[in-house]
């Protein structure tokens, strides 16, 4: 029985449960229902509580820790030649076990018979490889019988498992379930009881985001650190060149790679600086004209559509980008003499400044409308023109926030992904010129972990390290922007 | 003196220097209102673009180039053996043998020609014997019998009659021959050849040639994922919200919580992706390539949004409902539960809508977790390898024949199509639902 079905049986029992506590509170009052303490309902409540939530724990701990207490068990019986190997050797081992135990409950009588002759040595273990390859589980060679044996304890440790697991499951909600019955009474606090149950849940709702946040720092730190026992620190962050070769594991000797973090953030920053160089201006003087100049009518009407441009998937901007806006900047570029790369700086950033006008553009909008009247009347009272009082006074006075929601976009820049894996090439330039391609932080992330992976090699764990720069630059930019956005409203309320 | 009285300029009226520096201001004046509305019409000029360029490349993907044959089911062919129950021997025959047989006698094909009979051959699709299989499959009485199929040709027939091969081209530097060329056209005069609406590519998986591929998988596998986010992080943004909004207190705890959702929600998608290849992948063992995982990274990725969405829905209960419920002795809970989240329900159904139309464009995380994939069956538990709607745009887009480009754009107008249909509901649901308090 999985886990998945013996917790849906454990949501009927709790369903079961609540109208049995509905039923029996009213009962135990002899149906005058102004003695209950709490209503009925409550009451209910009350009981499928006791009955699901600690099965539900039970149910939890167990799944969670069955595997590594198994495998640490199974690891513990290996012979004293596998336990003297490497972390990975041991892993490789552990994993052909497991793929082994997987297969075994396919296996008919015989076949496991087989299986089992062979971990005693009475055949050789090429007939049990043959048994198992018939059931899917494909070996690369023949299996050693002490890697048979463990198996056959996986195998059957995991049925018993599975055979006392819901038991143990259904006991407890049982017992969970008899207790609260016992308790039912007319004085009894259910109300309060489940109030405090819900408000405990809600808390641990909200502890989801912290642990979310917790858990990408733990993990891509855990791994970054694991690269840098391979890869010197300063190697990574100073080197010039990124050429990580190939994987090289297992292979005494095998090419070294070469790490290097500038090019990349080279190409991110140059990205970003082109589509900066086309969302500011666009998105200030949209801004400007929507919160100085425009009607209402327009206003609604424009503020919104020039929010699609932010709502659009970003891999629809990569495509277009791609076929598109790519081969007209290069056909146009043939025309006038200069040679554009399809895939280019100036490609990918044009498009991804379009992308981030509304980043710019709505929240400038926003600030700028907060800006007290009083200001604009007084300026127009000294005879300004509406573009001297928004260059000389408005803008000034909104530029905090305007800087906030640059630096906003800015970060959305630096951490988009698909426009610039689509469109903004592979190789690790470091060039000033915007015609040719260059390759970012994000591009190479995505490279280095699609295929097959190796937890590893460096050239799989590289890409948690860019991932924690790109985690810290986007964090830098955007408590940096939070920050002045803030400080800034506080001048005027 | 008097000389020089006449020379001064007056200082104000038609021709003073204040005059001529007004009108400059009032140039400039035009001038900074016009960069306002060009810098608007960029951007809607680019919207018009972006969608102009997708619909016209996508529209043709919607229809398929089918060719009229009459199949005799050979069952020399099929069933060499006689027995029609011999299912291994049904699987294994040689269907596209039919179909080019068929087709010989269309086109009057010499058939001891090789040259001949292989460009006939390259007008049909890679992919028909699965269809005529399927149907042998289905009903073996079929065998011995002939029946009229339309059957789908190649991309290079497809391209060439919705215009994209150019006729002009010299024939040894165009995809389709002379001689092919001929043969389209005597079947495009017979009537035996037309494009036909392409269920194809809502219900085929993966194939390496683009007259067989199809969303099917990609859309199975994002309705799993978003199954996911809709059964995860909507229950646990609103209780997140709820709890955010009805019980912290301002203490410590409660700043943290706060500041990590607003950074949360603006930390690169794709970092999210790494979480889920750490954690979900590496540590708790999850399959690669699985929608479960994908759903639980978009789930964590939507979350800050619709806590956020929610918050601000519970914030626009008004203070007198709540006084007025707890003045007649109502717990918290029963606030909660009886008048917040029915009157800020609206709202919640909004964010929940961004979220998803958030969820259903990301891309870049599902990278990480192996969606990319080649993936041929349907998925039948989010626990089998699927891909997802923008993963399957992506794939297409770094493809290399010239048919996917179609099939991308044809991709991408599913995509925007859902997304607008959420975003409509959405907007919907503000204006019907919400109240003005």
């Amino acid at each position: 029985m999985s886990s998945l079905s013996i917790l849906a049986v454990l949501l009927i029992a709790g369903v079961v449960a609540y109208f049995v506590g509905r039923i029996r509170s009213v009962k135990v009052c002899k149906g005058e229902q102004s003695t209950l303490h709490s209503r009925p309902t409550y009451h209910g409540f009350y009981l499928a509580v006791w009955t699901v939530l600690l099965a539900v724990f039970v149910l939890t701990v167990w799944s969670a820790a069955e595997r590594p207490v198994q495998n640490y068990l199974a690891m513990k019986k290996m012979p004293a030649s596998v336990l003297e190997t490497s972390d990975a050797q041991k892993s490789l081992t552990m994993s052909v076990v497991d793929s082994i135990a997987t297969g075994l409950p396919k296996l008919t009588a015989e076949e496991r018979e087989i299986v089992r002759k062979a971990r005693y040595g009475f055949v050789t273990p090429a007939d049990a490889r043959d048994v198992l390859a018939r059931h899917g589980v494909i070996l690369g060679s023949a299996p050693e019988p002490y890697v048979l044996a463990a198996a056959d304890d996986l195998a059957i440790s995991r049925a018993l498992a599975a055979t006392i697991l819901p038991i143990v499951c259904f006991l407890v909600a049982a017992a969970g379930f008899l207790w609260g019955y016992t308790r039912l009474a007319p004085k009894l606090r259910a109300r309060n009881i489940v109030e405090s149950v819900m408000r405990w849940g809600l808390l641990a709702a909200s502890t989801v985001a912290v642990l979310t946040t917790i858990g990408i720092v733990l993990s891509v730190l855990f791994e970054t650190i694991h690269f840098f026992q391979m890869v010197p620190p300063q190697d990574f962050f100073f080197g010039t060149v990124w050429d990580p070769r190939f994987s090289s594991v297992g292979r005494a000797g095998g090419a070294q790679g070469q790490f290097g973090l500038l090019p990349l953030l080279w190409g991110t920053m140059f990205i970003s600086i082109v589509a900066l160089l086309v969302a500011v201006p666009v998105g200030l003087f949209a801004a400007i004209y929507m919160s100085e100049y425009a009607g209402p009518r327009v206003r609604t009407f424009s503020k919104p559509v020039l929010e699609i441009l932010a709502g659009i998937p970003t891999i629809v901007y990569g495509f277009f980008a791609l076929v598109t806006f790519g081969p007209f900047l290069r056909d146009t570029g043939a025309h006038i003499g200069l040679d554009i790369s399809a895939s280019s700086v100036l490609t990918a950033g044009i498009v991804m400044g379009v992308m981030i006008i509304p980043f710019v553009s709505s929240l400038s909008d926003d600030i700028m409308s907060a800006v007290p009247q009083s200001l604009r009347e007084g300026s127009y009272g000294l005879g300004a023109t509406q573009s001297e009082t928004i260059k000389r006074v408005i803008l000034p006075a909104a530029l905090p926030g305007i800087v906030g929601a640059i630096l906003l976009a800015a970060s959305r820049a630096v951490g988009e992904t698909m426009i610039v894996v689509l469109a903004a090439g592979i190789a690790a330039n470091l060039t000033l010129n915007p015609l040719e391609p260059v390759t970012t932080i994000t591009v190479k992330i995505v490279s280095q972990l699609t295929g097959d992976l190796e937890f590893n090699s460096p050239q799989t764990l590289v890409a948690f390290a860019l991932g924690l720069t790109l985690f810290v630059i986007t964090l830098g930019l955007n408590v940096y922007a939070l920050y002045i956005v803030r400080r800034y409203r506080e001048q005027y309320e | 003196m008097t000389d020089q009285a006449a020379t001064i300029t007056p200082s104000f009226g038609p021709g003073s220097p204040a005059t001529a520096k007004l009108r400059k201001r009032h140039a400039a004046e035009k001038r900074f209102r016009l960069y306002g509305i060009l810098a608007l019409l960029f951007g809607f000029m680019f919207l018009v673009v972006l969608f102009g360029t997708i619909i016209s490349k996508g529209w043709t993907a919607f229809v398929q180039t089918s060719i009229h044959l009459s199949i005799y089911f050979d069952p020399a062919v099929v069933n060499p053996s006689g027995n029609p129950d011999d299912r291994d021997e049904l699987l294994r025959a040689d269907y596209t043998k039919l179909a080019r047989n068929a087709l010989y006698k269309v086109l009057d094909v010499n058939t001891d020609d090789r040259k001949e009979r292989r460009a006939a051959n390259d007008l049909l699709s890679r992919g028909v014997d699965v269809q005529l299989k399927d149907a042998v499959v289905d009903d073996p009485s079929l065998i011995g019998q002939t029946r009229e199929y339309w059957v789908l040709a190649s991309d290079n027939t497809d391209a060439l009659l919705k215009g994209s091969i150019d006729r002009k081209t010299l024939n040894e530097r165009r995809a389709v021959s002379d001689q092919q060329i001929v043969w389209i056209d005597q079947m495009v005069k017979d009537d035996v050849i037309e494009k036909r609406f392409n269920t194809g590519l809502f219900v085929n998986g993966a194939s390496s040639s683009p007259e067989t591929a199809g969303l099917g998988v990609a859309l199975i596998g994002s309705a799993f994922m978003m199954l996911t986010v809709a059964l995860l992080a909507v229950p646990l943004g609103v209780a997140a919200a709820l709890y955010l909004e009805e019980f912290a207190t301002k203490n410590r705890w409660a700043d943290i919580i706060e500041v990590n959702i607003n950074n949360l929600a603006a930390v690169p998608s794709i970092v999210f992706g790494l979480l889920g290849l750490a954690v979900f992948i590496n540590f708790l063992g999850l399959p690669r390539s699985a929608s479960l995982v994908g759903g639980l990274v978009l789930s964590l990725m939507t979350l800050p949004t619709i806590i956020i969405a929610t918050r601000a829905a519970i914030k626009a209960v008004p203070p007198s409902i709540r006084e007025a419920a707890l003045g007649v002795g109502a717990s918290k809970m029963q606030l909660i539960g009886h008048h917040v989240l029915p009157l800020s329900l609206p709202g919640i159904l909004t964010g929940t809508i961004i979220g998803l139309v958030q969820a259903l464009g990301e891309t870049a995380p599902l990278l990480m977790i192996g969606m990319v994939a080649f993936v041929v069956d349907y998925p039948t538990t989010p626990l089998e390898p699927s891909t997802a709607l923008p993963v399957q745009i992506y794939m297409w887009a770094t493809a290399a024949e010239r048919g996917f480009i179609e099939r991308t754009a044809g991709a991408t107008m599913v995509l925007l199509a859902f997304l607008i249909v959420m975003n409509s509901v959405a907007v919907y649901f503000r204006h019907r639902f919400e109240r003005k308090w």
